[in-house]
């Protein structure tokens, strides 16, 4: 545990000196920034206008994190292990006397760590708007919505370390790895609405985005749908960790 | 310490290590030689337990390099050849790092006591990226020391480095190899020479002799060479030498210069003065060579039939 909170810690320091970091966290702090502002000045028109009521939806916001996650999580992952092989440093690391799961779950919660801290300061929206409707703003639709960010943020980030592991190069580890979050996100979708039965339920399962929209971003938690993440999850560590030791025999 | 046993490296259908077998004991520094590509990478990534052998096995520090690969990475300190050192970090930062993945004890104060030992105290809040290529080497040495390992496994560590930097790093090897097993690799052969207890060669994945520096010379040697030079020119000089009885196999080194043996139990060095001098030489050096470890090497990884000496 010690083991993978230092290689956790030095990663998450890493990424405060890295541009691609800021590039991320500004990009999706400013999309998401924009779309609160729009959202409110929208729904404060409406209730000013007397159209009715309703608390600003916190599902946009949550929606646009994920959908940008999707983009941005790869350019957060490629250098996490590519780049220790390209600068020699994974000789160093695997002549240390840590297991090689401790290295890529260190490696994994140290980009978790980064993408928590972007959560954070998102908080700020949901905040603000309770501050400003009356009796306030629905906290279980915000938990879940939550829930459901950081559970998208574990598998992205699970799945890009274990791309990173395979390559050596950073720039073909991006590409392969946002390759493999369209196909989770978007592609494996589609033959959900074209084949029947059984194996249309099949695909509406491994769609990623169906455990996240409609559901976790909407207050409702299914245990199939965390099952679901965390799973992914898992098996992301354990290529991450089959990937690491396979270096070693070559 | 070290004991190796018919260790095996397969990389696909090319077998990289072909049953290499040897030991280094305590406060023994072995030096690993060779040519590129012979095997020494191999073997040291073996012993530090960054990847496993197809065969044979190796305890390291009383540990199985595989059954208890952390065992022995916890008692190991290991220099690759590429020095692992990330730049965007001090060399504090750096070894407190490295001090902390391996759980020691007051990890900022090992780290500033190592810095000193390898001499960089002074640029320990320095970025590694603007170090110099000696000041890299003597961080990953550092990070080698750091936990006081019982062995200590250098890849190359002279490599890249100016003549200074060379001495000071040699010096050190020869400091932490008085109480420690020190094995490093080299293909230099005259650093071998100066810092080894024992020389290990290794080629093609085998190893092909193994004995102290002074052994392997005398056993290539055989008997005394000398040489001996006149000045201006040397014309005849050959057959003069040729001449006295007691020498052997003259030959010519250049227009001023001869060598030639002394047979067994013969030292005739006085009469081959002397006939040079009558000859109307104008003798200004006469003296013994020692065949260098680049010659026995060269023998020795030659795949001809070897041309004997004696």
């Amino acid at each position: 545990m010690r083991n993978i909170w230092t290689i956790a810690k030095r990663e998450y320091d890493q990424y405060f000196i890295s541009p691609v970091a800021y590039v991320v966290a500004f990009a999706i702090l400013f999309t998401t920034g924009v779309l609160f502002a729009i959202n409110f000045y929208y729904y404060a028109q409406n209730a000013y206008q007397g159209f009715g009521a309703g608390a600003p939806d916190f599902a946009p916001i949550s929606g646009t994190f994920v959908f940008l996650l999707v983009l941005s999580a790869p350019a957060l992952t490629m250098r996490l292990i590519s780049d220790e092989a390209r600068m020699g440093t994974l000789e160093l690391l695997l002549t240390a006397p840590i297991r090689d799961y401790e290295l890529v779950i260190g490696k994994w919660l140290g980009a978790m760590l980064y993408i928590l801290s972007l959560l954070v300061i998102t908080l700020i929206y949901p905040i603000v708007t309770s501050r400003f409707v009356t009796p306030g703003i629905d906290w279980n639709v915000v938990l879940t919505s939550y829930l459901g960010m950081i559970l998208v943020a574990g598998v992205f980030l699970a799945l890009g370390t274990a791309v990173s592991a395979m390559f050596t190069n950073q720039v073909n580890a991006f590409f392969v790895t946002l390759a493999l979050f369209i196909t989770l996100w978007w592609l494996v979708g589609f033959p959900a609405g074209v084949v029947a039965g059984e194996s249309a339920r099949l695909f509406e399962y491994l769609d990623m985005k169906t455990h996240f929209y409609g559901a976790l971003d909407s207050g409702v938690i299914n245990l199939s749908d965390i099952v679901y993440y965390l799973s992914l999850i898992a098996l992301g560590l354990f290529t991450g960790t089959a990937a690491v030791e396979t270096r070693r025999w070559k | 310490m070290i004991q190796v046993n018919g260790l095996i490296k397969d990389y696909g259908a090319r077998r990289a290590l072909d049953s290499i077998t040897f030991d280094a004991k305590q406060g023994e520094i072995v030096g690993f030689l060779g040519p590129n590509g012979a095997g020494k990478t191999t073997t040291m990534r073996i012993l530090t337990g960054y990847m496993p052998p197809s065969g044979g096995e190796a305890i390291v520090a009383g540990y199985d390099v595989v059954e208890e690969s952390l065992e022995v990475r916890k008692r190991v300190g290991y220099l690759p050849e590429t020095v692992p050192l990330y730049n965007d970090m001090t060399a504090l930062e750096y070894l407190k790092f490295m001090a902390e993945l391996r759980r020691l004890p007051n990890a900022e104060d090992r780290a500033w006591e190592t810095l000193e030992m390898v001499d960089l105290d002074e640029r320990a809040n320095s970025y590694i990226g603007n170090f110099s290529k000696g000041m890299r080497q003597r961080v990953g040495l550092a990070q080698a020391l750091l936990h006081r390992p019982e062995v200590i496994i250098l890849d190359e560590p002279t490599i890249g480095l100016d003549p200074a930097q060379v001495v000071e790093v040699r010096n050190l090897i020869r400091e932490i190899g008085k109480d420690r097993t020190v094995l490093f690799s080299t293909h230099i052969l005259s650093e071998a020479q100066q810092i080894c207890d024992r020389v290990l060669i290794i080629n093609k994945g085998k190893i092909v002799a193994e004995d102290t520096p002074e052994n392997l010379q005398s056993r290539v040697l055989g008997a005394e060479r000398i040489l001996l030079r006149v000045r201006g020119d040397a014309d005849g000089l050959g057959e003069v030498v040729k001449q006295v009885k007691g020498t052997r196999k003259v030959t010519v080194k250049d227009e001023a210069a001869v060598e030639f043996e002394l047979s067994a139990g013969q030292d005739v060095r006085p009469q081959v003065a002397k006939s040079v001098v009558e000859a109307g030489y104008e003798l200004i050096e006469m003296r013994p060579v020692g065949v260098s470890l680049e010659e026995i090497f060269l023998e020795l990884t030659d795949d001809k039939p070897a041309s004997k000496r004696s």
